[in-house]
């Protein structure tokens, strides 16, 4: 059956706190698992929401890469252009923000408007 | 992503209405997905457009190669649900637990004593007779069955409408005695060893549970295991 499906309890979530942050006047981004490979901890349509206040809902691997995407976002916020990055092990920043378990993601970031 | 698509997936969310959102990830134009209509500003037509449809009736997110660029088609379904028969203790357990991974839960049990709102705030209890509410309910692919009471009169009519629905996950609480009986009487009334078989039963993965709550645990894995067409025992 379908891979996403215990997912739709956190993108409610997610989406929901960032509509909350956008009308209350925040700066928000949105990070969003695109593609995996091997082991890496959460799936394709995982999502993380940042506000400029620098909250934080939601998560992209176990805990890996977070503060590494919570800082792309937040340039997200301030120049609205999207980015597409690539997290993992063969990464060059593999020391400082590699996913441990091995396996590699990509995650696609963008401005809630 | 603009606001308007987020209140739009939203809202599609709320009217527990299925949805895909579309993004170039290189310009992030996007385009929303809902049954004949699309919105936003990137333009998707043919075998792009049937890219996305497929994604969507399929329920699989992931990148997708279209004449339109790199799209990631992001599915959003409606919850999953579980449909819970029996408002006993190892329901109070089960309730939240479900809750947690996602599920929209329902729980039925006509016994009034039973199905109250102080055991199950906030969950939708319904005490009608299993059989009326399980067709009012109409389980399809994306639900799951589970009986709890170990009480013929109740379990067994909610079972007759599970084993004949497209549930993807049926399971019935009792030890194995209980359950061949179960067996044979859903057998003389008529049911197919293919539509028993359906049935999981005793309810749960072995994990030596003994706690409502470790019950509870173990049936949720065996559900989370036929969800993910996964053979856990």
């Amino acid at each position: 059956m379908a891979g996403n499906d215990a997912l739709n309890a956190d993108f409610e979530q997610v989406l929901e706190q960032a509509a909350r942050w956008r009308e209350a006047g925040k700066g928000v981004a949105l990070a969003t698992v695109v593609t995996t490979w091997g082991s890496s901890p959460r799936p394709v349509g995982s999502q993380l929401a940042v506000s400029d206040s620098k909250e934080m809902i939601g998560s992209v691997s176990g805990g890996c890469i977070e503060g590494a995407v919570v800082l792309e976002g937040l340039k997200s916020i301030e120049d609205g252009k999207p980015r597409l990055l690539d997290y993992g092990v063969s990464d060059d920043q593999a020391w400082e923000v590699g996913l441990a378990c091995g396996g590699k993601v990509e995650v696609y970031i963008e401005r809630v408007d | 992503m603009k606001r308007e698509t987020l209140q739009s997936v939203l809202a599609a969310r709320r009217d527990k209405r299925p949805l895909a959102l579309a993004t170039e990830v290189e310009t992030g134009e996007q385009a929303l997905v809902d049954g004949e209509i699309r919105t936003g500003d990137l333009v998707l037509a043919g075998a792009a457009l049937d890219a996305v449809r497929a994604a969507l009736a399929e329920d699989r997110s992931g990148m997708i190669e279209t004449e339109a660029g790199r799209l990631f088609v992001q599915v959003f379904n409606p919850p999953l649900r579980m449909i819970i028969v029996g408002a006993v203790h190892i329901a109070q357990a089960l309730v939240p637990m479900a809750t947690i991974a996602g599920y929209d839960v329902t729980v039925i049990d006509p016994r009034r004593a039973f199905a109250t709102d102080a055991r199950f705030p906030g969950t939708t209890v319904l005490t009608d007779w299993p059989d009326d509410a399980m067709t009012g309910l109409a389980p399809d692919r994306r639900t799951a069955i589970v009986t709890l009471t170990h009480d013929p009169k109740i379990d067994d009519p909610a079972l007759a409408v599970a084993v004949r629905s497209p549930a993807f996950y049926i399971a019935a609480l009792g030890s194995r005695r209980t359950h061949a009986k179960r067996v044979e009487r859903l057998a003389e009334a008529g049911f197919s060893d293919d539509e028993i078989g359906r049935i999981a039963g005793p309810a749960g993965l072995p994990i030596g549970a003994r706690s409502p709550a470790e019950i509870a645990l173990s049936v949720l894995a065996e559900c989370t295991a036929a969800l993910h067409g996964v053979a856990a025992r």
